[in-house]
């Protein structure tokens, strides 16, 4: 019996390293990334790093503005394209289809996950840009066409955990609501989607989560400029391909301020998640 | 009792795996300490460079099966830093060096012509430094006002910190900034697969890298051509510098006598590039 006791507890320690290791990876790239960038923006002032226009590193520029806007276009123009589209295909897949529709449809979709970003951004660079430079105007590298890419690349993540959520959901829900005489979109409307919101929030954190971090195709297809963009047809930077476009060459300040590009979008994509960690809180009570 | 025991296996097996899983991270772990076993030299930095390097290397080797040359990336300040720190043998520049490099020494293994091109359908084909660097600093924004489509100007430029970037920012604009409205590409490559796709776009490139889909402009009337270069008449001449921070000897002294060799030469003068002897030093900056 003893023996049978020491055992379970050898194995929640051992569980509970692995816990700890994973936590303690947290902690160290935290750490890591706060010790390389937080210097370089208290010599020069949190101000110009996070309102100043001009990034000319190699001068002693370093205004992230343009980055930082450009990281929250391209996200919300992903989020635009990809919510609308991965909610209403959970909805059809869940309550209008034939279950042989869904289970041919939703692996297919999941698919789309597996897809590397590099590829992703070389059909942009090779389909979407020269279509939209020929008929939407400016060079094809721009907001617009990021954004859709990053639609289409978040559309799996959405989908699926929809698709999970709302199948999650007791059957006698839809059943009783139904029954009471609404129609099937009503039902859907007022006591399905409400009912699986949790895990649809959950979706577009996700969701929310690799269009900020995306950095491959969006280096690709956004163009890169360090201007700021005027219209969504015009090219753009965001924080992670700055990071990304520049590592290799860096040394000094320049590599410094890499990593205070770093400790932005960690700042940024913190508030984006307890932004929407509060809004589901808020509204499941 | 089956229940039992089918759950002792369970737990066995996870205890495997654990111990598996323990053992296999010490040895990762372990294995940063060791030293690798010493075989041959590494060479790294800019990756203009790089796939010249790769061809040196791969020839060097192939005369001296026991001398392996290892050929890394990472850019002309990552190589340079490399070489003075010791972290790699050789560092690959393709821009001169600054004041407190130079404490490495260098050899000079070719010299790069650097191209402004454009689409083939531009019908602008002859192009002023002037003019160049105005397209360049978002001054001139129309095809119009060099003779082309009225259209506007797609500007693609490197990356800062790039060694074409640098070289282009020190032979064309002088003083003057690159737009912050230019497309920033991050490779040779790729900027002459954007100006081969872009009828209105115009970017900078290796003169090796020139090709039918891409046409390359003139500048104040004289073609980017090795003999334009060699005859000291085209300008825009970069050197590929490979940098060391001793005397070398052993292998490193052997792979660049070979890559001062007539062979190591005539390799990459089929490639583009133009062979160290041909042009004299300090060239790039008669103006």
């Amino acid at each position: 019996m003893r023996g049978k006791e020491n055992r379970e507890k050898l194995i929640q320690l051992f569980l509970l390293t692995i816990a700890l290791s994973a936590i303690s990876i947290l902690a160290l790239i935290s750490i890591f990334i706060f010790t390389e960038g937080l210097p370089i923006m208290f010599r020069h002032g949190f101000k110009k790093f996070l309102f100043s226009l001009d990034w000319y590193p190699s001068e002693g520029y370093f205004g992230l503005l343009p980055m930082i806007i450009g990281s929250l276009l391209v996200t919300a123009g992903a989020m635009v394209i990809g919510v609308p589209l991965g909610l209403a295909g959970a909805i059809y897949l869940t309550q209008f289809s034939s279950k042989k529709v869904r289970n041919l449809v939703k692996p297919m979709i999941e698919l789309l996950a597996g897809i590397p970003s590099v590829v992703y951004g070389f059909i942009g660079v090779v389909i979407l840009v020269p279509f939209v430079r020929e008929n939407f105007g400016g060079p094809g590298f721009s907001v617009f066409t990021a954004s859709i890419i990053l639609g289409i690349m978040i559309l799996p993540t959405i989908l699926s955990i929809s698709i999970d959520s709302l199948m999650a959901l007791p059957p006698s829900y839809r059943e009783g609501s139904i029954a009471l005489g609404a129609t099937q979109w009503q039902t859907v409307r007022m006591v399905l989607l409400p009912a699986a919101r949790s895990g649809i929030i959950a979706s577009l954190i996700l969701g929310l989560g690799r269009a900020v971090g995306e950095t491959m195709a969006v280096i690709m297809i956004a163009g890169n400029a360090t201007a700021l963009p005027r219209s969504i047809l015009d090219p753009v930077r965001t924080l992670t391909s700055n990071i990304a476009l520049e590592m290799g060459y860096v040394s000094g300040e320049h590599r410094q301020a890499l990593f205070a590009t770093g400790v932005i979008l960690f700042i940024i994509i913190m508030i984006l998640n307890t932004m929407a960690n509060l809004t589901s809180k808020r509204m499941a009570s | 009792m089956i229940i039992n025991d089918s759950k002792l296996k369970k737990k066995a097996q996870f205890f495997l795996f654990g111990i598996s899983f323990v053992v296999y991270f010490s040895i990762l772990c372990l294995s940063c300490y060791l030293k690798p076993a010493q075989k041959g030299i590494t060479i790294a930095g800019s990756t203009s460079i790089q796939p010249f390097a790769d061809q040196w290397a791969e020839v060097f080797m192939s005369r001296f099966p026991e001398k392996v040359v290892n050929v890394q990336g990472g850019g002309s300040s990552a190589g340079v830093q490399a070489a003075i720190t010791g972290a790699s043998q050789i560092g690959m520049s393709s821009r001169e060096l600054k004041p407190e490099e130079k404490v490495l020494t260098e050899f000079i293994v070719a010299w790069d012509g650097l191209v402004i091109i454009v689409h083939p359908s531009n019908p602008v084909d002859n192009l002023s430094l002037e003019e160049v660097r105005k397209i360049f600093a978002g001054e001139i924004i129309s095809w119009k006002e060099v003779g082309g489509f009225a259209k506007t100007i797609h500007v693609v430029t490197r990356e800062e910190g790039s060694g074409t970037r640098v070289a282009f920012q020190e032979m064309v604009m002088g003083q003057r900034r690159i737009t912050k409205k230019a497309i920033v590409q991050d490779s040779n490559g790729t900027v002459r697969e954007v100006v081969a796709n872009d009828p209105y776009a115009i970017g900078y490139i290796s003169l090796g890298l020139v090709e039918g889909r891409v046409k390359a402009i003139r500048l104040d009337g004289l073609e980017p051509s090795v003999e334009n270069i060699v005859e000291k008449k085209y300008r825009l001449v970069r050197p590929f510098i490979l940098v060391t921070n001793s005397v070398p000897h052993g292998i490193v002294q052997d792979f660049i006598q070979f890559i001062l060799s007539e062979e190591g030469q005539n390799l990459i003068q089929k490639q583009g590039l133009i062979p160290a002897r041909l042009v004299k030093k300090g060239q790039s900056k008669e103006e």
